[in-house]
This record gives C-alpha cells, sequence and structure tokens, in this order.
C-alpha cells in the first residue's frame, strides 16, 4: 500500500529538515515541472489525476486551478494561498502533515504558485498551531536558501514571494471568501460569489485557495504521474486520504489509506473498534459539519462519491465517532453551540437561526422541552439551507442536526416526553 | 503609548505586507505579545500605523478570539469545548478548574495568573479532552493531570 504524504515522515512526527527531505526525493517534482513542464501542463497532470480538494467540499482540484485566468500583465500580482486554518471540529490532518514534513507542504504551494502563474503565494494557518508555525517559518527561509523561491526560482525566471500569514482564532477563517478578506485586514465574512476568487479574489485579483492536504498531494503527482497517482486509490478519485478517528474508540488517530476505504475498515482496523463495553452508535464522517451516518451505513466506502450516496459528506475524512453512553440530543446541541458561536452574523439565516437552534436545543436537553420544538429545528433546518446564505457555514451546521432529527427521533422525543437527559 | 520598538515591528510588518491594513492583525499581536491585551490607547495608535479608522480596527479586533481586548493573566488557558472534547469529558475537565482556580470562563484568578476562555476545535482529538495555555497543547485531561499542569504556570 504506498503513503506518498506520510511515507517520508519520523515515527516520532519532528519536521524533516531540507536535507532530509531532499534525500527523500524532495523538490525534484518542483526541478521537474520548472525544467519540463508549463504551468498548463502541471493544471493537466492534476486534472487527469482526479485529485479533489481535501479542505472538504471535495471540488476537482485541477479544475479549480484551470479557472485561474490566462496570465497578462495588468492583472498583477496572481496569488495562491494554501489555506492551513484547520479548524473543522474532529479535524488534525493538515497539523500532522505540516508538523511532519514542512517542506512538502511548501513545495505543495510552490507547484500549485507555479501551475496557475502566481507571484504571490500564502500560507494561511490558524494561531494555535504553534508548532506548525515554528516548523514552516523555517522551512519557508530554507526553501528561500535553497532557490525553491524568491526572485528567479531554481533560475527558471519565475518569481514567487512566499509568506506565513498566522491568523487569530475562528472557523470562519477558514472558508475561502472569509479567509480572503482575513488576509486583507478584514472581518472574516464571506463574499457573494460570483466572481470567484480566480477572477476576483485578493485585492480583487485572481486567486486560488487550496487545501493544505490537497496541496501536499501536487508533488507526488507531477513526480510519479497520473496514472500512478489513480492506481494507488480505491476509488474513482485519486489518490490516498489521510482518514482519522476520534471518540471512544480503541485507537484514536490519523491513517493514509487508499482514497475509497471503508468507513468500517478505518473505525475497526485501525482505530481498533470501540472501546470495550461500548457500542457504536453513529458517525459524522468528515467533521463537524457533516451529516450523521448510523450502523447500518458502515460499509460505505469513504470517498466524495460514495459517501453522499449514504446520506452524507466525505468532508475532512476525520470522522467522530456517537458512542451508546452518550446523548446525542447532547452532543447535537454542542455542534450547534459551536457553529452559533462561530457564525460571523453577516448572513441573517445563520446570525439568528443558529442561536435558536442552540436555545430550543438547551431547552430539551435540559428538561424545558415542548412538543413543537422539534417542527422548529425542521424549520430552521429549512431557513439555513444552502443558497439561503452567502457561505456553507450555515448550511454546513444543518448537517448534523437534520440528520440526527431522523436518526435519534425517539432520543429527542423521550427528552421532552420524559422532561431530562437520561444520560444525566 | 506605544513603544519605539513596537512602532518598529509594527512598520517592519507593514512594510512586508504591502498593503497597510494587511499587517493589522500582525501588529495587534505585537502589541498583545509585550502587554497582553490591546487597550483602547494602544488600539487607537496602532490604527493609525496600519491606515485604519480606530472603529475600523476594532471590528477587526473584537472580531477574533485571540486579540484580548480586556486584560488576560500571565497565561491563558484555552479550553477546547468542540465535540470531540466533549464526548471525551470536557464537561469534567471544566468543572474541576472551575473549582481549582476559583473562576469560570471568561474571568481571571485574583493573583492574575491565569485566565480561562473557551476555544473551538484544538486538532488534538487524539488526546481528547485537551486544552491549551499559552503555546503549550495538553491533552487527555484528568483532573490530577491538570493539576500538575497548571503546577507548570507561575
Amino acid at each position: 500500500m504506498e503513503k506518498p504524504l506520510t511515507k517520508m515522515m519520523r515515527p516520532d512526527g519532528e519536521p524533516l529538515s531540507l536535507g532530509e527531505y531532499e534525500a527523500a526525493g524532495g523538490y525534484q517534482a518542483l526541478r521537474k515541472a520548472l525544467g519540463a513542464m508549463t504551468p498548463t501542463a502541471v493544471v493537466e497532470e492534476v486534472k487527469k489525476s482526479n485529485l479533489r480538494g481535501r479542505g472538504g467540499a471535495g471540488f476537482p482540484t485541477g479544475l479549480k486551478w484551470g479557472f485561474m485566468p490566462k496570465a497578462d500583465r495588468v492583472r498583477r500580482p496572481r496569488y495562491f494561498v494554501v489555506n492551513a486554518d484547520e479548524m473543522e471540529p474532529g479535524t488534525w490532518k493538515d497539523r500532522m502533515l505540516m508538523e511532519g514534513n514542512p517542506h512538502q507542504v511548501v513545495e505543495g504551494a510552490l507547484l500549485g504558485a507555479y501551475a496557475v502563474e502566481a507571484d504571490v503565494g500564502y500560507i494561511f494557518l490558524r494561531a494555535e498551531y504553534a508548532k506548525a508555525a515554528r516548523v514552516l517559518r523555517r522551512a519557508i527561509a530554507e526553501a528561500y536558501g535553497a532557490g525553491y523561491a524568491g526572485k528567479n526560482v531554481l533560475g527558471s525566471g519565475w518569481a514567487l514571494e512566499l509568506s506565513l500569514h498566522i491568523s487569530a482564532g475562528r472557523y470562519m477563517c477558514g472558508e475561502e471568501m472569509g479567509l480572503i478578506n482575513a488576509l486583507e485586514g478584514r472581518r472574516a465574512n464571506p463574499r457573494n460569489k460570483p466572481p470567484h476568487p480566480q477572477l476576483a479574489g485578493l485585492w480583487g485579483l485572481p486567486t486560488i485557495v487550496s487545501n493544505t492536504e490537497t496541496v501536499c498531494n501536487a508533488p507526488h503527482i507531477i513526480l510519479n504521474g497520473a496514472e500512478w497517482y489513480k492506481g494507488i486509490s480505491r476509488s474513482s478519485d485519486g489518490g490516498t486520504k489521510i482518514y482519522g478517528a476520534s471518540g471512544k474508540v480503541k485507537r484514536p488517530g490519523l491513517w493514509e489509506l487508499p482514497m475509497g476505504t471503508p468507513l468500517r475498515e478505518v473505525l475497526e482496523e485501525h482505530a481498533g473498534g470501540m472501546r470495550d463495553g461500548l457500542k457504536f452508535r453513529g458517525v459524522l464522517p468528515g467533521g463537524a459539519s457533516t451529516d450523521f451516518l448510523g450502523p447500518e451505513h458502515l460499509d460505505v466506502k469513504m470517498d466524495f462519491d460514495s459517501v453522499p450516496k449514504a446520506g452524507s459528506r466525505m468532508g475532512t475524512g476525520t470522522m467522530i465517532i456517537l458512542d451508546d453512553h452518550t446523548c446525542p440530543v447532547g452532543m447535537v446541541r454542542n455542534l450547534e453551540r459551536f457553529f452559533a458561536r462561530e457564525s460571523c452574523g453577516w448572513c441573517t439565516p445563520c446570525r439568528d437561526g443558529l442561536p435558536w437552534a442552540a436555545q430550543v436545543l438547551d431547552a430539551i436537553e435540559e428538561g424545558r422541552g415542548e412538543p413543537g420544538d422539534l417542527d422548529v429545528l425542521a424549520d430552521l433546518c429549512r431557513l439555513m439551507a444552502p443558497g439561503h446564505t452567502y457561505c456553507a457555514l450555515a448550511a454546513g451546521a444543518v448537517e448534523p442536526l437534520q440528520s440526527a432529527l431522523k436518526l435519534f427521533r425517539e432520543e429527542f422525543e423521550r427528552h421532552i416526553r420524559d422532561k431530562r437527559c437520561p444520560w444525566r | 503609548m506605544l513603544t519605539e520598538s513596537e512602532k518598529e515591528e509594527i512598520a517592519e510588518e507593514v512594510k512586508r505586507a504591502g498593503h497597510a491594513r494587511a499587517a493589522c492583525v500582525d501588529a495587534l499581536r505585537i502589541v498583545q505579545r509585550r502587554r497582553g491585551w490591546v487597550c483602547d490607547e494602544a488600539l487607537r495608535e496602532v490604527a493609525a500605523l496600519v491606515d485604519m479608522t480606530p472603529a475600523e480596527l476594532d471590528s477587526v479586533a473584537t472580531f477574533y478570539s485571540l486579540i484580548y481586548r480586556k486584560p488576560v493573566g500571565r497565561h491563558v488557558i484555552l479550553l477546547c469545548d468542540s465535540v470531540v472534547c466533549w464526548v471525551m469529558g470536557h464537561e469534567t475537565a471544566l468543572e474541576h478548574l472551575t473549582r481549582r482556580l476559583g473562576i469560570t470562563l471568561g474571568e481571571t484568578t485574583a493573583d492574575g495568573r491565569f485566565t480561562i476562555l473557551p476555544t473551538a476545535c484544538l486538532g488534538a482529538c487524539d488526546r481528547a479532552p485537551a486544552m491549551m495555555v499559552d503555546e503549550e497543547i495538553h491533552g487527555d485531561l484528568t483532573p490530577e493531570k491538570i493539576d500538575r499542569i497548571l503546577e507548570q504556570y507561575r
């Protein structure tokens, strides 16, 4: 089984130095691209590889990069931004990639930037990842020193200024347009799309925002080719995926596995199954903003097309497990409180709908629920559906709520009927 | 109000950023690193350096959970209250911290040693429940472990 993203990493998770990364084949892809490939050829290779965005939405990366308008003299600089603002609850795959092999992130950023003919690159990092900040800052400096970034990258004539932006909290900064506003020194509110950032992004100029895990794949695709990349997957989406499991499983963790590995295999073989005495009740397959799946869905393949067929999304691929000793209503209340707090307040359905949902869930969990409350929650789910707000925060918040109302209906009704939480 | 070294460091960030306002979060952090928080007077001076009005800069400063517009203790405890930590025992950790320090979320101990704040997922879900003290993440929290951790911060 091939593990391109993690095979170089040290067992202790300490960062690879520049020398270690180079000795393991690092920066060969960048040399190959600059020496023998046009930017368009890099985009085409990524398109053929079926790499899909690892931030959660799964948009085909080559297609996204290909939407950048042709480079001209006027609309400059062009920007390439790595989204390292990993804040999806239950997700820590990008942290592992950055801490363990910062140069892979830097090389991925450089390849992405070259592919879209960018002049300026940013790695947008959440502030709480202090160790990632230290190792990335050093890796960027080393990349400049070795001629991989800067005025004349590897003597090719291409210039790329790469820097690290350290944010200061708030989930919204990971939203594409919110991130762009944050980089401009504004509140991380979303912007309307279209225009998409490829046309009017940072400072109104052509901009690409790609997730950290996504860009880490680029060097391997360029070096080994799209056919190889498709071949290491167990699905039509290319490559491997950093899957994760957390909650009351025996061995919470992260594992790089072929894309399309079944959920059950991750849960049972890698996470070791449930802790003794506990039963599996449900799972958020890819972070807080994905629909719950139940025991009947355990055989779903974890890829971007299969998980929706089971009624959820692959999201970040890091699954959060609900066991039978944990209250599903309490869990959903926790999720909606999170989303209510993190809403930026720009769009009314999200700003007002999420606190409302959280309050209704508070009431149900605390034994003050009323029979009509579940209809109110269902209405709120409709109010915050996709298309009613500028960004996907509210729509994401609805996913665990609407699915819990179906999957754990009897638990909600029991809370209301008995006027208490049976788990407390 | 701002020292020469703060002004110099902010000017450097502004130069590096290209657009002055793009450096505003870095500028606020430069002040916060030295003073623990950002008071009104400092905010007004920073605003001028990053070419924003004080109100505009405050709208950005108050957006972020890690820019402090009120005084905090010498050590800030960011206690994760997101879903995995909740499943794994966040409430027990919160109760213990609250009882042990005699303060609740958003408050500072009388001796100015600790402030406890809630935070979104710290990305330490394999070690939940988790908290961050200053720049260090501590996981697998139990009441006994929390006591030992608190001893490390004076």
